[in-house]
């Protein structure tokens, strides 16, 4: 019974918040209400509503890429997994995520952007046909309502945890503001709330790690304290990680590198719209382009304020993690929280925990209501109808996606770590698109039928694999983390097989109509001409991708010695 | 500015304004509780007067959004769009 366990230990974490707090909570909820009034005023057409009329700058699309995915579920599950795996949490970061933001950014996006597409799905339309199109359309609307009752049940959790309010009341109060929000601003008022929400969580994990670090006596205190406990390896990126070598994260190099760094990473930053949309909202192609690029650079550097607080709580809390503690990894940055911020720096964390908790929501709210209206609902159940009707659907939509959420946040809890829930959710959705999406992009041969017999074979295949072989025991895979990533690997595989197998055996479509779709076409009239300024050195594209890339292998250089 | 639809950018209102106004209040706010810290505060942040620090902090970035916007406004809207 999962409930007893929060019980327990809603008891241990309660915070001593005082009116201070509350009221740096309060302020934030009349600014997130006010944000949406004061965008409705601008939305007049659904472009406006669902991509924000395309007309954002590069820095605000940028960390808006960077909070989606800052959502708490991701601030507390890597706190959780630096606590329980140490070091090679790192590879979420510098091999899982930079170098798909960087391909994004350089190859993919051209296509994306250029085919002015209004979602992920619709470019599946354009290059494989209908089926296609409604398999993954339907596919991403389910995935993004199960995700937003994920991110609602822990926040229920949390706060239930940290300022006793009962689960339903912390369920109804996100619910109800994110729905406000969106519902009024479309994705301006996601966008400019997750911008917000980054600078508030920012605030308060910085001073967070700072204390932290004086407490255990700097890094120095806490690499002496946890290589006595855990051993060398324990702060090490690649250390242990031989085949055939057991250790923490029950994974080795080669499946860290493919399943994580290549399959995983790439399916979820390349092909998740509710990341690629952020992207699509950019004023111009340079732009988008730019989007994940500036992303790239504090994506870096989140481990040192969410990875090092997780090592930090477990040197302060030994009993971490341990089964009769009470307190396990997710509570890694609640416990910091509540040993060592005094009042008002207390109430900034929870407001930015709550923020997070929020934009991580709306994130995937505001993807669902894009997709599902424009992807499902205006392409094969009402056509044609005025742009004003589209508005007005996308509306009830968000609702609709709200309340579903609500409805699917007892899901999560059969898993005790969140971020192996996600993990397993994007290995089932996210890798046979990506499979699809590359091999659609670089082949000019793949045909319709191909795209879609890979999407369905390869998320078929990761979900026999992950529940078929895993879970039943035929396939001995120490951790759940370890199963992903061989999950993983596995629906790219199948898909990829199914694809090639199926392209031979029917009929290419038509190179006119895959202009601009396919590596090496272009299609003339698409290239926008430059705006002023965008040709400074420090907006060219490959300057700041490779700049990334080779400051992220830079970061290992300290956990590989 | 000759484009014949301003895009919906120019009828936003600025996010830099959002920002930096709320990073004033908060800094004004930590920043006041950190110079009435009382001596459990600061054992709680190992000695370090944390309120004021962060505070301040947050005071600095938030006048320096709204710097940003008094120095760089945003493209005004176009009398057409305006109505």
């Amino acid at each position: 019974m999962p409930q007893l366990a929060e019980e327990q230990l809603a008891q241990g974490l309660r915070l001593p918040v005082n009116a201070l707090d509350y009221a740096i909570l309060i302020v934030y909820f009349l600014v997130v209400l006010g944000i949406g009034f004061a965008v409705r005023r601008s939305v007049r057409t659904s472009l406006d509503f669902f991509l924000s009329g395309r007309s954002l700058p590069a820095w605000v699309t940028g960390l808006a890429f960077v909070a989606a995915n800052l959502g708490a579920t991701e601030i507390l599950g890597m706190a959780a997994n630096g606590a329980q795996y140490g070091a090679y949490t790192v590879h979420w970061y510098w091999i899982g995520a930079i170098p798909a933001m960087v391909f994004l950014g350089l190859v993919m996006m051209p296509f994306y952007y250029g085919s002015k597409v209004r979602s992920v799905p619709e470019f599946l339309l354009h290059r494989f046909g209908p089926a296609s199109h409604l398999l993954s359309s339907v596919i991403f609307a389910v995935a993004s309502v199960l995700i937003a009752g994920v991110n609602l049940y822990a926040m229920a959790i949390v706060l239930q945890a940290l300022l006793g309010w009962p689960q339903w009341v912390a369920i109804v109060v996100a619910a109800f503001f994110v729905l406000a929000y969106i519902t009024l601003g479309g994705l301006s008022s996601a966008i400019y709330n997750e911008v917000l929400q980054f600078f508030v969580i920012l605030a308060a994990l910085i001073p967070m790690t700072v204390i932290g670090l004086k407490r255990v006596g700097g890094w120095g205190g806490l690499r002496h304290s946890l290589s006595a406990r855990h051993g060398d390896d324990f702060l090490s990126a690649w250390g242990g990680t031989g085949i055939g070598h057991p250790n923490s994260l029950g994974a080795n190099w080669l499946t860290i590198v493919l399943g994580l760094g290549f399959v995983l990473s790439f399916g979820y930053w390349t092909t998740n719209f509710a990341e690629v949309q952020r992207a699509l909202s950019a004023k111009n192609l340079s732009a988008a382009r730019r989007t994940p690029l500036i992303a790239a650079f504090p994506k870096m550097l989140i481990p040192m304020v969410v990875v090092l607080p997780g090592l930090i709580a477990l040197v302060m809390e030994p009993a971490l993690g341990r089964t009769g503690s009470g307190l396990s990894y997710n509570d890694a940055i609640p416990v910091l929280m509540r040993d060592l911020l005094p009042n008002g720096v207390l109430g900034l964390a929870v407001t930015g925990l709550l923020a997070a908790f929020m934009a991580g929501m709306a994130a995937n709210v505001s993807s669902f209501n894009t997709v599902f209206t424009n992807d499902i609902w205006a392409a094969y159940v009402r056509r044609g109808r005025p742009d004003a009707y589209y508005l007005s659907t996308g509306r009830w939509v968000t609702a609709a996606g709200v309340l579903a959420g609500m409805g699917t946040a007892f899901i999560a809890s059969s898993f005790s770590n969140i971020m192996n829930y996600l993990q397993t959710l994007f290995s089932f959705f996210n890798v046979p698109l990506f499979c699809v999406f590359i091999i659609g992009m670089f082949w000019r041969r793949a045909t319709a039928a191909a795209g879609f017999w890979g999407l369905l074979s390869g998320t078929v295949a990761a979900m026999v694999n992950y529940f078929g072989l895993y879970r039943q025991g035929v396939l001995d895979i120490p951790s759940d983390q370890g199963a992903n990533f061989v999950s993983a690997i596995v629906a790219f595989v199948v898909g990829g097989l199914v694809m090639v197998t199926v392209t031979l055996f029917t009929r290419p479509k038509p190179a006119a109509s895959l202009v601009g779709l396919v590596y090496g076409t272009s299609s003339p009239g698409m290239q926008p001409p430059p705006e002023a300024g965008d040709d400074a050195w420090y907006r060219r594209p490959a300057l700041l991708g490779w700049g990334a890339v080779l400051l992220a292998a830079l970061c290992y250089v300290p956990f590989s010695l | 500015m000759n484009r014949p639809q301003p895009p919906a950018g120019t009828r936003l209102f600025d996010v830099r304004l959002v920002i930096g106004g709320l990073f004033t209040l908060y800094g004004l706010m930590i920043t006041g509780a950190g110079i009435a810290a009382s001596d459990r505060d600061l054992d709680k942040a190992q000695g370090i007067n944390i309120n004021l620090w962060a505070g301040l902090g947050m005071l600095a970035l938030g006048l320096g959004f709204l710097l940003w916007l008094r120095l760089r406004p945003a493209v005004p809207p176009s009398p057409a769009e305006r109505e």
